[in-house]
């Protein structure tokens, strides 16, 4: 295995090979040629050190976790195109495309048009361009920009909107994207969301506390009924060696039972009510709105910029943080060198689980001032796609943070301006994150790809394809 | 598969699936139980049987519980079973008291506790659980066979799914999206026989939707390399999302035209299938019931019987060992996963073509990861998977019973008992759960 730590820039699949269908893994895997070529990219290469089959391989790639950017000795352009960041705006770019694709298949002018597709293309052309378009243009006016609003705040609040709803996202990403630097899948985001909104509602409507001391001790709560929760989770996996994912997912929907339990007991369900509903918080336990009453973005956003800014300072200025990087990068290498990999590892988890607890509050104390069972709404799993979006970085995730905030907020107004379910936000947000996560298929796309060895490849490609038969 | 040659391989020693006979040495110093006996069953078991004995015996409730075992049909009734609760909680608890002691005194013999006595355990601790649940319920009498076929009936898809994921971790892929095969296989059987009028048809397009699903899966982890985790959980978002949509612009438009899917009825079995209690579950059953049950078998056969098994085990265990010999591990991958992704959809198909007679949103409700879960449970072995989505199956369709007979227990913990089952199994606490040694590691040839 040890010839897997070479990166091979030369080895980057064709375009003609990664034309992304179907068809060609069904051959390709059988050439051992054609397999060494298509796997190393410079930063996948290296993430595929498992120490000879030994130990499980970092669940997130090296791109994720370290700044190296792909790209051979070739001409600066060629540099600009290929580096991780184009991948990522080009991943978006296709993502958006497809969805467009999408939005138009249903459309009815386009299958109207459709019916004359060799009469008039045009007509079809142009039905799927403006299929595609009115939505997303909806999809702006509703998350950045909306040009009919009154006055320069009505026109601003889509964006207002969209921060509020992208702080949530920004924490619970945090916490996902702190875990992978560690090496640890944190699925769990769901889960410790639901645990910290459940600590943080009980103090705001339980106890009665003064203004300032109320909210703090909120937000103490919900930070650490998600760090308990994470925690526990790290706990398991450091003394058992039980899979984080597997605990994760499982703790997410233990979770959410308990939560529905609690809904309807005395303690939490709100007197005189037969929903599984709590009492409203105190107002002296939900974050101040900000920018006025107006908007409803709340306190919760600049703690979520004051988060982002502490697990920069963790990853990058802390030995702790240093540690956990050396754990995720070689959890063997990380033990000889003396770190502590177990405590690293249910430490990691806990402050995983706290920058989750705050999204668990930020819904409690910020927008909802209630506790429901869907106080996580989809936010936990969003948070793995903004991590992911983010390449595991603090500002990426913030930024992709509000990306998604911006689509969540848009897909609203789309829906009730063209009828375009909000439905594709989550097709464009996964699509991102697959191409994201697949830099070559990209550039295949693109045509991006360094042009070494095209022919040799091409050849290649093509015996594979004829030889290929199933083991 | 070319070659699903069914003849075995006397000599070779075969990687034992259930008691981890022979895990690859490395793993014997880096796994916490590396020891041949532990404590933790004979504790484990005995923690419980002593639960068992305080609150379903001492603390047990008064009354009689009633369990029906005939129904109307039948062609010979028996008479419902009456228990006293009190008493059946005392002796039960008793039985697993001895069976915990047992296991304990194997364990100051340094011996191992054989499975036969968790099983024995398992089952009285459940049966234990119903008399005591229903004995303290407003109503004391539940009909046996109606639960008992009523959890065979919610187990369809976990089994299938749980088949899927055997197949794709026994090759070396961690399959997360079992979720998504399920859903895409339940979208695609209730369009595809909406529109052709014709159930079968709908079965087979579930089967190549889910084979989709698993080709994107292998596509991304196998070719690209990336994570197969973060494939799967991003799968899973994608077909909810696909579906969503498409449900949401199509489906609704037009629910005669695209929503109604031709219905797999039950197919009874003349004479075996009105046998009491057994016939419900083995008799009575709509085409994708019986497929169940021949897949189990198939798929156990297949990877315990054959060449093609062997094969695709050794790529999971030790892909290099596999490479060596002349195996085509990639292609090996690639075609488990795809064939994994077909039987996930068929079992998604169970959806929209037997149990609910249209397609909603979400409507494989995160069955796909309870599927995951009873394949861990089951210790990835096809039989064992199939007994714990029974399991969880059982606890399902005990949910909703629950919630009728009105009973103390509150039906949100019933809803838990997956999860937390699950929970200690992968900690260690019931049993050894080992996953396939290079389950989730991708193969690149050096």
């Amino acid at each position: 295995m040890t010839e897997t730590n070479r990166p091979r820039h030369a080895a980057e699949p064709d375009p003609a090979k990664t034309a992304g269908t179907a068809a060609q893994p069904t051959a390709t895997p059988n050439t051992p040629d054609v397999e060494t070529t298509d796997a190393t990219d410079a930063t996948t290469a290296t993430s595929l050190d498992t120490a000879g089959g030994a130990m499980r391989p970092s669940a997130v790639p090296v791109s994720g976790q370290s700044g190296i950017v792909p790209g051979g000795p070739d001409s600066l352009m060629r540099k600009i195109f290929t580096g991780s960041g184009m991948v990522s705006v080009l991943a978006v770019l296709l993502a958006l495309i497809l969805g467009g694709l999408l939005i138009a298949s249903t459309d009815k002018a386009v299958s109207a048009s459709a019916g004359y597709l060799f009469a008039r293309p045009s007509d079809f052309f142009s039905a799927v361009w403006s299929a595609a378009t009115r939505s997303y243009v909806a999809l702006f006016q509703g998350s950045v920009f909306n040009p009919r609003g009154t006055g320069a705040a009505g026109q601003f609040a889509p964006l207002m909107e969209t921060l509020t709803i992208a702080t949530p996202l920004i924490t619970a990403g945090l916490g996902v994207a702190l875990a992978f630097r560690a090496g640890l899948f944190n699925i769990g985001a769901q889960g410790q969301i639901i645990m910290a909104g459940i600590l943080a509602s009980w103090v705001g409507f339980a106890l009665h506390l003064p203004m300032g001391l109320h909210l703090l001790l909120v937000l103490v709560a919900g930070v650490v009924g998600g760090a308990l929760w994470a925690g526990l989770v790290g706990f398991l996996k450091a003394r058992t060696g039980a899979h984080e994912v597997i605990l994760t997912i499982m703790f997410n929907y233990i979770a959410l039972y308990f939560l529905r339990y609690l809904l309807n007991t005395p303690a939490f369900q709100r007197p005189g009510e037969t929903n599984p509903i709590s009492p409203i918080l105190d107002p002296s336990a939900v974050y101040p709105q900000i920018l006025g009453t107006q908007y409803r973005l709340h306190l919760g956003f600049i703690l979520a910029i004051a988060a982002t800014v502490f697990v920069w300072w963790v990853l990058n200025r802390s030995t702790i943080g240093f540690e956990f990087r050396a754990v995720g990068a070689n959890p063997k290498a990380a033990l000889t060198a003396g770190i502590n990999v177990p405590r690293a590892t249910i430490l990691v988890m806990a402050i995983a689980g706290a920058l989750a607890g705050m999204s668990g509050v930020a819904q409690v104390a910020g927008t909802e001032k209630v506790l429901t069972d869907g106080v996580a709404a989809t936010y936990g799993f969003d948070a793995i796609t903004v991590a992911l979006l983010g390449r595991s970085t603090p500002w990426g995730t913030f930024a992709a943070g509000l990306l998604f905030g911006a689509f969540r907020a848009g897909a609203v107004q789309m829906q009730i301006q063209t009828g375009t379910p909000i439905d594709i936000v989550l097709v464009v947000q996964s699509l991102i994150v697959l191409f994201i996560a697949a830099p070559p298929l990209v550039r295949a796309v693109f045509g991006l790809n360094p042009r070494k060895k095209k022919a040799v490849k091409a050849n290649k490609s093509k015996t594979a394809a004829t030889t290929g038969v199933a083991a | 598969m070319s070659t699903t040659a069914t003849s075995p391989q006397p000599g070779k020693p075969q990687p034992a699936p259930l008691d981890g006979g022979a895990p690859a040495a490395k793993h014997h110093h880096t796994t916490v139980t590396a020891k041949p006996v532990t404590w933790k069953l004979p504790v484990t078991l005995l923690v419980l049987a002593v639960v068992a004995f305080i609150f379903f015996g001492l603390m047990g409730p008064h009354q009689t519980a009633k369990f029906g075992i005939s129904t109307g049909s039948d062609f010979f009734q028996l008479p419902a079973l009456e228990v006293p609760a009190f008493l059946g909680g005392i002796v039960l608890s008793v039985i697993m008291l001895a069976l915990a002691g047992y296991a304990v005194f194997l364990k100051t013999r340094n011996r191992k506790v054989p499975a036969w006595v968790t099983i024995a355990f398992i089952a009285l601790f459940v049966a234990a659980f119903l008399i005591w649940v229903v004995g303290g319920a407003r109503t004391t009498s539940i009909s046996l066979a109606g639960l008992i076929a009523g959890s065979v009936t919610l187990a369809v898809p976990l089994v299938f799914g749980s088949l899927s994921g055997v197949l794709c971790e026994r090759v070396g892929v961690v399959n997360i999206a079992i979720e998504g095969q399920l859903l895409g296989g339940a979208f695609t059987a209730a369009i595809i026989a909406t529109l052709t009028h014709n159930p079968f048809l709908g079965l087979l397009a579930a089967a190549i939707a889910g084979a989709l699903v698993s080709m994107i899966l292998a596509l991304f982890s196998i070719k690209y390399v990336v994570n197969q985790i973060i494939v799967g959980v991003v799968l899973n978002v994608l077909v909810s999302g696909v579906t969503g949509f498409l449900f949401s612009t199509v489906m609704q438009a037009d629910k005669d035209k695209f929503n109604s899917p031709a219905h797999l009825d039950p197919i009874t079995i003349p004479v075996l299938g009105d046998i009491p209690l057994i016939g419900p579950i083995l008799f009575k059953q709509s085409l994708i019931g019986y497929l169940m049950y021949i897949a189990v078998i198939v798929v156990w056969v297949g990877l315990f019987k054959t060449k093609w098994g062997l094969r695709v085990r050794a790529v999971g265990e030790h892909p290099q060992a596999a490479d060596t010999m002349g195996i085509k591990v990639n292609a090996t991958r690639f075609w488990n996963v795809t064939l994994g992704g077909a039987i996930a959809g068929i079992g998604g198909s169970f959806f929209t073509l037997v149990a609910i007679d249209s397609f909603t949103k979400e409507i494989s409700g995160g069955r796909g990861f309870i599927a995951l879960a009873a394949l861990i449970f089951g210790r990835w072995n096809p039989i064992g998977a199939f007994f714990a989505a029974l399991l969880f199956g059982f606890a399902d369709n005990l949910q909703s019973i629950v919630t009728i007979i009105g009973t103390p227990v509150p039906s949100q913990f019933m809803a838990m008992l997956p999860y937390l089952v699950t929970v200690l199994a992968v900690a260690g606490l019931v049993g050894r759960s080992r996953p396939p040694a290079a389950s989730g590691i991708p193969y690149v040839k050096g």
